[in-house]
């Protein structure tokens, strides 16, 4: 038996650790990494709970071996806010209650991030879909919808 | 997972750092970068064991390597790995390495001349619906491309293992089938060959290729003028689900807007994705009026064999293949004609 030592960037720092080949990149940010904002809920790529950014693209770090982190920059829930200063995204769930037991948030937080990046003013469609792959049994939805509405308008704001 | 097997794999997780710590030059990053892991000589501990920790993962950065890497018995190439993983997690027997085909240039590109686009057959789907010209091009493989999962899982799908994972439901198959594209594949010897993408799925799960062989790009010839393509499913929801019916057509025009050409394939209604000569002919000649999308359709459900699940019923799919395949020839048509004389 051997490891595999893969070497990435996460959250802006460099970070080595080791894993076995078919290991799951979910696991080694959770084990290793200590990353514990990535949540398990299916381990198959249905719920979104274990969203990341791998070099700037919304993925489910449970549908990668690993290994293929090698020389990646990923960025997880927790290197979304700068220090103690959330996010606008971040402090709209909060004011807007957009979650109750908070299993699927960070998911949710980061694939919204993505959403915001690529396109800043999301019709509630569009929402909807770019949102499709995570799934929340508590909300119901709407709220997070409007809770990223409220954010890119308030990005928007401070952009202008 | 279990609480006793989380506890196994993190107890050897520990065994296995405190290992490497022991024996830097064997896991060291240059090793790491190269994907081979080889055998560190050490005996080997009952908890890694139990895991499996044999498999080795490899990450090629030429086809010719991929070749030789696939010269070893129960070798899987991947590419997304959104089959994969699941599959793997589901209990299927792990393979003894993982071969990564994303690190070949070749299989992450889209391009296009002018004969033809060629599709590296790891590219991200994302990647190819992002292609503005691919998309005006082909709209209705562009369509079922996107269909694919989730924002997620399109950032990892591709045409490659969506054909090769060889589900009768796979989205783009369909749409690839009906305009008429090709697979490249390297061979065990070195070589390539071409064959139809409708040839390469056998039945649920397999493949024509061969042990060793894997497919380097697809190859979709420029659509002819007036001619366009439409990819219409059945799903239960409206997004994240496996199609109850997909249909892809595409259809040629004249100048005076009757069809020259039309090709129908079917998908998850039969054991591979079914062409249907029948429903071609009904709209070749025709204007897509009611009575030849009428006999289209009802050729289409004709052509239908599929399996009976909670999903759909045998009736249920047999009689939504025709539905989808009247609505998708209209489309299909309506496309055309906006294209009108434009070549492309
Ligand atoms: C949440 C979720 C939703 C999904 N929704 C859909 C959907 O709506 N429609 C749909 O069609 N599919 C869907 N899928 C299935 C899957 O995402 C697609 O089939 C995808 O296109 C597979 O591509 P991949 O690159 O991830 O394949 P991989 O998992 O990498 O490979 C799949 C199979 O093909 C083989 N393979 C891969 N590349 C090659 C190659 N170049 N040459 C030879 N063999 C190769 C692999 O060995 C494996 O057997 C979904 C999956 C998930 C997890
Ligand atoms: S844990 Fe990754 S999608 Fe559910
Ligand atoms: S808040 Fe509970 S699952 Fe979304």
């Amino acid at each position: 038996m051997s490891r595999i030592q893969v070497s990435c960037t996460v959250n802006g720092d460099p970070v080595d650790f080791l894993c076995d080949a078919d290991g799951s990149l979910l696991n080694s940010l959770r084990d290793e990494l200590g990353l514990t904002g990535v949540k398990e809920g299916c381990g198959t790529g249905d719920c979104g709970a274990c969203s990341i950014l791998l070099d700037g693209e919304l993925n489910c770090s449970c549908l990668i071996f690993a290994p293929e982190a090698e020389g990646t920059t990923i960025t997880t829930v927790e290197g979304l806010a700068n220090g103690d200063h959330l996010t606008p995204l971040q402090q709209c769930f909060l004011e807007g209650a957009a979650l109750q037991c908070g299993i699927c948030t960070p998911g949710v937080l980061v694939a919204a991030t993505s959403l915001l990046n690529h396109n800043p003013n999301p019709t509630e469609t569009e929402i909807r879909y770019a949102l499709a792959g995570n799934l929340c049994r508590c909300t119901g939805y709407d709220k997070i919808v409007r809770a990223v509405r409220e954010a890119a308008a308030q990005i928007r704001e401070t952009s202008a | 997972m279990g609480t006793l097997s989380r506890l196994a794999r993190r107890l050897a997780d520990l065994v296995g750092a405190h290992r490497a710590a022991l024996q830097p030059a064997v896991c060291g990053p240059g090793i790491a970068k190269l994907g081979a892991t080889p055998l560190d000589g050490l005996p080997s501990v009952g908890l890694a064991r139990l895991r499996g920790t044999h498999l080795k993962y490899f990450a090629p950065s030429t086809v010719e390597e991929a070749v030789g890497l696939l010269a070893q018995p129960n070798t899987k190439v991947f590419a997304g790995a959104t089959d994969v993983i699941p599959q793997i997690r589901a209990g299927r027997p792990e393979p003894d390495a993982l071969v990564d085909l994303k690190k070949i240039d070749r299989l992450i590109a889209v391009q296009c001349t002018d004969a033809k686009w060629i599709i590296g057959a790891a590219t991200p789907t994302a990647r190819l619906t992002a292609n503005a010209e691919f998309s005006a091009e082909f709209p209705g493989l562009a369509e079922a491309a996107g269909l694919i999962g989730s924002d997620q899982v399109q950032s990892r799908s591709s045409l490659g293992g969506n054909l090769c994972n060889a589900s009768p439901a796979a989205d783009s198959v369909p749409a690839m089938i009906v305009n008429g594209a090709r697979v490249v594949i390297a061979t065990a010897n070195g070589g390539t060959r071409s064959v139809a993408v409708q040839d390469v799925p056998t039945g649920p799960g397999r493949t024509s290729l061969a042990p060793g062989e894997f497919v380097v790009e697809i190859e979709v010839d420029r659509a002819p003028a007036r001619t366009a393509d439409a990819y219409l499913r059945m799903i239960p929801r409206t997004e994240m689900d496996i199609a109850v019916v997909g249909v892809g057509v595409r259809v040629t025009l004249d100048e005076s807007g009757k069809v020259t050409d039309a090709l129908v394939a079917l998908g998850a209604v039969a054991p591979t994705v079914v062409r249907v000569p029948a429903a071609e002919a009904a709209l070749i000649g025709s204007t897509l009026d009611d009575a030849a999308l009428a006999v289209a359709a009802a050729a289409a459900s004709a052509a239908c064999n599929p399996i009976d699940d909670k999903r759909g019923t045998i009736a249920y799919r047999t009689h939504v293949a025709g539905v989808l395949t009247r609505r998708a020839a209209v489309i299909a048509g309506q496309r055309a004609a906006e294209k009108n004389g434009a070549s492309r």
